[in-house]
């Protein structure tokens, strides 16, 4: 009996190792199909961009949104006949919005997928920890950010962020109009980590060289849950409430700050970021009603709506709310994500500069000098946001910033900066790092 | 702020905490007194009601207070039913084993908060108070819905009190943690109660999070804070003691939110983790535990 038995579970699993290997040579086959599908077809081999998303964890909801607008942005470049005649594939990893998995995701690209580029990465930690190994492997690395660590010359030189601005030129370009329009006594509730530490430290200093001053800074957990706990510390000399705040809970911090203040509040100077992907019209919003939000893209469709923002919100799938167009409840990230379609512009336009043919260490280095080399971005199709300047030295952006209002339950901009208003002396040289 | 009004309003952070903590911890307290099992997935339970009431709420769209009160109900019965197959389907085939159990219940944790993350998402989901009002205090406003929670909860307590400590069903469940042996041995089907302290530990947790997603929204990582504060919440009162859960629930809920609004949330977390630390040491059966025999 007890034989019988043993001999059964053994088969049980032989059988079992049977079928794992099955499963994974399957897999495996399935991972090399496409490719030679596709020399059997005798296309050309495709440019792979691998696109370390968000998918889970704190930034889901923007992971969700840059993955669209990529696939809408790398359909149109596919339709136009690729890159230097190749078409262009995304390979997606999900980094979980953890900087020890994004770093994992660079090497996964480096060595599994043997993608010509990295890109697309948010949250300002998680850059920060894939940024190293994306320049040990010599992978180039193009963020969408927003942090200042790539103009601080404190990553290198394989990482790029064209299509975004960062929020020192951000802050710096908005704290004029805050200090002559909404008061010089600020207190500032930001998330504690690298993000949130730009806000605090190029915020304050620009908004003392207004003649104002921060009256207290509240850090805040990125994971938090709960903020009433936070708001006692808002001195009541507060005259302007600045917040920005990241990660799941963002819909109840607005929603506690509306309880804490009622109708007497400060001025309240938001950044959208703490809006992001939820619906101006919430219950409990209310209180929004006439307070200022920096957007990097207004979400709602302007009057003086440009053609080029009518085709761009087309392709993505959102309607002039700034939702999907499938789902009125799905808000996006519109601020954000548009630097997801320049971006992938900008790396067609760099590469077909420098002719990029494959992944091969001249080829990479040409790539990086042509990009180096880029100075401006007209506004148009492929920069719907607005002109751009690029500074090849910190491998940076600079562009317009938009300040918008709450009134009857959307945003209207109400103040737009020039990008003069945001630059700032470089305070790096990349191309003076090695390749 | 000055002191007084910022002690005020640290004192009902600290009591909504408290009254939440104790809901969540109570089942947790239950199901180590009753069965001898760590329940590592309890945390699992809490999310997953906090993410059915989101499901609830969608599905049926009536008035938000109408479905938050479906809700309230209807979400504790599913986690019942998870809790119960989990119960039949693993637990008892391991024979309670606490080992064993164990490595189960944090089985359980990953599969379900997975199973989360493909079938709810993991986007933040907000759940419609059932009524909402501004209480205004001379010197800042308050949810009136988080003072609700707090009755709630307390009502909710002094029921479980009243079950447990007055009825025959809370007998039996009392004999059975006093010696499971003798219980089986004086004809009271154990394992019957083992399932039932299961499901309503689990429904416990359940119950919190309907109450809390309202004010903190429901999302598939939510269940890793209540866990370890309830686990705090227990080894500080004693594993298995109902009145040590609720004493040191209010303890480390009040502490948490004091501490936090006056100096950092941070601090709070180091000051209940060291009293964890202290209580190991100075009395390793809790405040209230019964010296283990």
């Amino acid at each position: 009996m007890s034989k019988e038995k043993s001999a059964k579970f053994d088969s049980t699993r032989r059988s079992v190792l049977k079928s794992l290997g099955v499963v994974t040579g399957a897999g495996a086959a399935a991972q090399l199909a496409p490719g030679v599908l596709r020399y059997a077809h005798g296309s050309a081999e495709p440019i792979k961009i691998g696109m370390q998303l968000h998918r889970t964890g704190i930034g889901a909801s923007y992971g969700r949104w840059y993955e669209r607008v990529t696939m809408a942005a790398v359909k149109i470049i596919n339709d136009e006949g690729g890159i230097n005649g190749r078409p262009v594939e995304v390979i997606i990893e999900d980094d979980g919005t953890d900087p020890k998995r994004g770093a994992e995701v660079v090497e996964k690209f480096a060595t599994l997928h043997k993608v010509d580029i990295a890109y697309g990465t948010l949250f300002s930690h998680v850059v920060i920890g894939s940024s190293p190994r994306a320049g040990e492997l010599k992978l180039p690395y193009f963020v969408v950010s927003e942090g200042h660590h790539v103009a601080s010359g404190r990553l290198n030189r394989y990482v790029f962020q064209p299509g975004i601005t960062d929020v020192k030129s951000q802050v710096i370009s908005m704290a004029p109009w805050i200090s002559d329009n909404l008061g010089k006594k600020v207190t500032m509730i930001f998330p504690d980590f690298a993000f949130g530490h730009d806000h605090r430290d190029y915020f304050s200093a620009a908004i003392k060289k207004q003649g104002g001053e921060v009256l207290e800074l509240i850090p805040i957990p990125p994971t938090e849950s709960s903020f009433t706990r936070y708001f006692p510390r808002i001195p009541a000399a507060t005259e302007v409430l600045y917040h920005v705040m990241v990660g799941p809970g963002v819909l109840t911090f607005v929603k506690e700050l509306g309880q804490h203040f009622g109708s007497n509040r400060p001025e309240i100077f938001g950044f959208i970021d703490s809006l992001e992907a939820v619906d101006l019209a919430t219950p409990q919003l209310e209180f929004l009603e006439g307070t200022y939000f920096w957007e990097g893209n207004p979400r709602y469709a302007q009057p003086n709506q440009t053609e080029y923002d009518k085709f761009y919100r087309e392709k993505v799938g959102v309607d002039d709310n700034g939702a999907s167009l499938s789902d009125a409840k799905d808000t996006s990230t519109y601020a954000h994500m548009f630097g997801c379609w320049e971006t992938l512009f900008i790396i067609k336009q760099a590469m077909e500069l420098s002719g990029y043919q494959g992944r091969t260490a001249a080829d990479k280095q040409g790539l990086i000098e042509a990009m180096e080399s880029l100075s401006t971005f007209e506004e148009g199709r492929d920069h719907p946001q607005g002109k751009k300047i690029f500074n090849g030295k910190i491998h940076q952006s600079f562009g317009h910033q938009y300040i918008s209002r709450v009134q009857g339950g959307r945003l209207n901009v109400t103040h737009t900066t020039s990008i003069e208003d945001g630059l700032y002396e470089p305070e790096a040289d990349y191309t003076r790092m090695p390749l | 702020m000055d002191f007084g009004p910022y002690l005020f309003l640290a004192s009902l952070e600290g009591l909504v905490q408290a009254a939440v903590l104790s809901l969540t911890a109570l089942g947790l307290s239950l199901v180590f007194g009753v069965m001898r099992v760590v329940n590592v997935g309890h945390g699992e339970f809490y999310m997953l009601g906090a993410v059915l009431a989101w499901w609830i709420t969608s599905l049926i769209s009536i008035h938000p207070a109408a479905g938050f009160l479906i809700a309230l109900v209807l979400s504790p019965v599913l986690v019942g039913v998870v809790a119960y197959a989990a119960d039949r389907l693993i637990l008892s085939r391991l024979d309670y084993n606490p080992e064993a159990t164990i490595v189960a219940t944090i089985g359980m944790l990953y599969v379900l908060q997975q199973l989360a993350l493909i079938y709810f998402g993991p986007d933040a989901r907000p759940v419609e108070a059932p009524f909402y009002f501004r209480v205004q205090f001379p010197w800042f406003g308050y949810s009136g819905y988080k003072l609700i929670v707090v009755v709630a909860a307390t009502g909710l307590l002094l029921a479980s009190w009243f079950v447990i400590a007055r009825t025959r069903v809370g007998l039996i469940m009392r004999a059975t943690q006093f010696d499971g042996e003798m219980a089986r041995a004086l004809g009271i089907p154990v394992r019957r109660v083992y399932s039932l302290v299961f499901v309503v530990g689990a429904m416990f947790a359940a119950v919190a999070a309907v109450l809390i997603v309202p004010i903190r929204q429901a999302h598939y990582l939510m269940g890793l804070d209540p866990l370890l504060l309830s686990f705090i919440v227990v080894i500080i009162g004693g594993l298995g003691s109902i009145r040590g859960t609720i004493v040191a629930a209010t303890i480390i809920g009040m502490s948490d939110g004091i501490i936090s609004v006056f100096f950092s949330p941070t601090l709070a977390k180091m000051v209940s983790t060291f009293l964890v630390a202290l209580v190991l040491i100075v009395r390793p059966e809790g405040l209230f535990g019964a010296k283990i025999r």
